[in-house]
């Protein structure tokens, strides 16, 4: 094999524990309430247009964009509509949300519900892009960015180069790997659709080397589909930031305060891809994601389909903790938030609860620098957190500025790194908070 | 030998000399204006460049002290230095020394340990401003204090100490000059600065939740809950958004007993009654 690619600063190797990777993906079913945040994007919260006692179907429209950085809220389950007021998320803060009861599992009549494969591409580019925004799809990798936006090249610039993230760099989660080993041929069609979309011939599918299922399925399939790639890179962390993975698949490096788009580059992530495909060939709208609920002493991990708003508690019983969990983690441990509330739902960005024991949790005091430089040498953006601790420790934040911090993305690697233990990540994003707020 | 000793000084003092002329004309050019008056004035202040005068520091704050007139003069206020200062400012410029009421910070927060226990625990950077923006709080309240400390890293005299007991801060009406540094680094505005009272005797609601009185119940016993019993008593009291508010024109002396004997969470503190204020502290 040829050498692997990868991103040529930083970066670290944490245990993989990837060991939900051969679980096939199960329905989990539909809980009895959903709880529907109006808000689960960047931008601004969804215009609600249902009221109480509302009857909805699976697939209606229950919240419409507002302005074009939003995204539209679908009802994920049929019943009726029981309450609209605000209720804790799961860092504990307040969040509107509509909450539905269910009854039965009644859909809309326009989604296609059967298995098959729809692989000729109708939609003209303007109404992919016009599906793709009514069907509510954002980037599902975690940040939650509007999609429809994502695709709208700006006048006067060009991509050339679509890249679907299928990397899944953090620990434990296996929801983007099991997509792309059951569903790739969707995965692969709605890089098609991408292609149409945004008149290019040509797309990459970026998988790490620890998902050989993954790239042999995909291998297999590439062959039959013309201009759909693989890239295989070399398994490391953060490769699955956008950043990273550009300049891992195509050696171009996305300048600070710059886009992807500004060198020619366009990252989708594979569950994003999956959803633009059922969009688009199947009219069916973002509803319903594939979440990864693992962790140490359970009986049942695996990878669920599971409806948008369904509470956590429901996918934890049916995970089957052994004993009392230490800490909970919405999405994965490396950047994902550390949760409060059970009862909060998944939603378009959830991709995995973790259950971690409490005694592998590990809580150390930190202690003072020792000046080894290590979280230097792995900072995939090349900037010196130990120099921004201690600027943050004085209050110069202007200083912190000046080294770069607002470049931070918050991987977690130094943090992860230091021997000393120093929360340097807490350091970089209170640096930011403050900075921000002083604008 | 001793040609070139001469030759040396002679060279050396022609250097010194063309130096000499050189730094004085740049002197000349350069020459910043001191006001001798305000620096005398900047003497007197504390020097704790704190900025709660609102000026940029104690050298601004002096200068702006120098121009005033004897009506705008009125307008400036020491709050570090406090009234002792002023009176030696204006005793310096021959004003007269304008009235100003004593104030000190307050916690609008009474979520002690004891009446909002901890449910989650928090690991990292101890910092509020960063929990904040992380979760809710180890209490579950969204309003309330998040117990980390920053107003106590952060205040410039040293007045606000981490009670160990309650958990909260405590502010040390002593020492604390009302500059504002809590009041602008805590994540959750649950500062205020407010009038001192007659001998240090203060009446206001410890308290800043806005969440339904029920809800906010379960995280804190001592939560306000709206029940307007307080702005029954007192009219001048408002209650908005689930929480009341007691403007500091209600008077500590007259009210106070009756307000926080009635108040059925005791989020009311009112400090004339040591007693009272025990039991909730």
């Amino acid at each position: 094999m040829s050498k692997l690619k990868t991103f040529s600063v930083g970066g670290i190797h944490p245990d993989k524990h990837k060991i939900t990777s051969a679980c096939p993906i199960e329905d989990a079913g539909i809980p009895e309430t959903v709880f529907v945040p109006v808000k689960q994007h960047i931008g601004a919260p969804a215009k609600i247009l249902v009221q109480k006692g509302d009857r909805v179907k699976t697939g209606t429209l229950i919240a419409d964009a507002d302005g074009i950085v939003s995204a539209d809220v679908h009802s994920p389950v049929s019943g009726e509509v029981i309450k609209i007021e605000e209720q804790t998320g799961e860092t504990g803060y307040l969040e509107t949300m509509i909450t539905i009861k269910t009854e039965g599992d009644e859909w809309e009549e326009s989604i296609d519900r059967t298995p098959d494969l729809v692989s000729d591409i109708s939609a003209s580019p303007e109404e992919i892009v016009n599906i793709i925004r009514s069907a509510g799809i954002v980037g599902m990798g975690g940040a939650g960015y509007p999609t429809p936006v994502k695709i709208s090249v700006p006048a006067g610039k060009k991509i050339d180069c679509i890249i679907l993230n299928g990397i899944e760099c953090e620990p434990w989660l296996t929801a983007d790997d099991r997509l792309m080993q059951e569903k790739g041929e969707q995965i692969i069609i709605g890089a098609k659709i991408l292609n149409k979309a945004l008149g290019i011939q040509k797309a990459v599918i970026a998988i790490d080397e620890n998902k050989p299922q993954a790239i042999e399925t995909l291998h297999q399939l590439t062959r039959r589909y013309v201009g759909v790639n693989i890239a295989v890179c070399r398994t490391k962390y953060p490769q699955g930031a956008e950043r990273q993975l550009i300049a891992a698949v195509t050696g171009r490096e996305v300048p600070p305060g710059c886009l992807p788009v500004d060198v020619g580059c366009l990252v989708q992530n594979v569950g994003t891809v999956h959803a633009i495909y059922e969009a688009v060939q199947k009219h069916k709208p973002l509803f319903e994601r594939i979440v990864t609920v693992s962790g140490d002493d359970l009986e049942n991990p695996g990878n669920f389909r599971v409806r948008i708003g369904t509470p956590a508690s429901y996918l934890i019983d049916k995970a089957k903790p052994l004993g009392t969990p230490g800490k909970i983690i919405f999405g994965g441990p490396m950047m994902g938030v550390a949760a409060t509330n059970l009862a909060a739902p998944v939603t378009k960005t959830t991709s995995g609860i973790l259950l971690l024991k409490e005694d592998s949790v590990n809580i150390f005091e930190p202690t003072a620098c020792i000046r080894c430089g290590r979280c230097a040498e792995s900072c995939p953006q090349g900037l010196e957190p130990f120099a921004i601790a201690g600027f943050v420790r004085r209050g110069e934040y202007q200083s912190a500025k000046k080294i770069h911090v607002l470049d931070c993305m918050e991987c977690g690697c130094c943090s992860y790194i230091c021997p000393a233990k120093i929360p340097l990540t807490d350091y970089c994003k209170l640096a930011k908070y403050e900075i921000r707020k002083k604008k | 030998m001793s040609e070139i000793i001469t030759a040396n000084i002679i060279v050396l003092s022609l250097i010194a000399l063309a130096a000499a002329v050189v730094l004085y004309f740049a002197a000349q050019k350069f020459k910043v204006e001191n006001n001798p008056l305000a620096e005398k004035i900047a003497a007197l202040l504390p020097q704790a460049n704190c900025g709660a005068c609102g000026k940029a520091g104690c050298k601004d704050f002096a200068e702006a002290c120098v121009k005033a007139d004897a009506e705008s003069f009125a307008h400036l206020y020491c709050p570090a230095g406090g009234s002792k200062v002023m009176t030696a400012v204006a005793k310096e410029l021959g004003f007269s020394t304008p009235e100003h009421e004593p104030t000190v910070a307050v916690l609008h927060c009474n979520g002690t340990c004891e009446n909002a226990p901890d449910k989650v625990e928090y690991v990292g950077l101890q910092s509020c401003r960063l929990a904040n923006r992380a979760f809710v709080g180890k209490t579950g309240c969204p309003n309330g204090c998040l117990r980390l400390g920053d107003c106590v890293a952060n205040c410039p005299f040293g007045a606000i100490e981490m009670d160990k007991k309650t958990g909260l801060p405590k502010v040390n009406p002593d020492k604390c000059t009302s500059c504002g540094a809590c009041v602008r680094i805590c994540p959750r505005g649950l500062y205020e600065i407010r009038p001192r009272g007659e001998n240090g005797v203060m009446l206001y609601v410890a308290c800043s939740n806005r969440q339904k009185g029920a809800v906010a119940r379960k995280n804190c016993k001592a939560a306000c809950i709206a029940c307007m019993k307080c702005a029954k008593i007192c009219p001048e009291i408002t209650v908005e958004n689930n929480l009341s508010r007691i403007p500091a024109s209600v008077s500590p002396q007259t009210w106070g007993a009756e307000l926080a004997a009635a108040c059925p969470t005791g989020a009311i503190v009112y400090t004339g009654n040591k007693g009272k204020e025990n039991e909730q502290a």
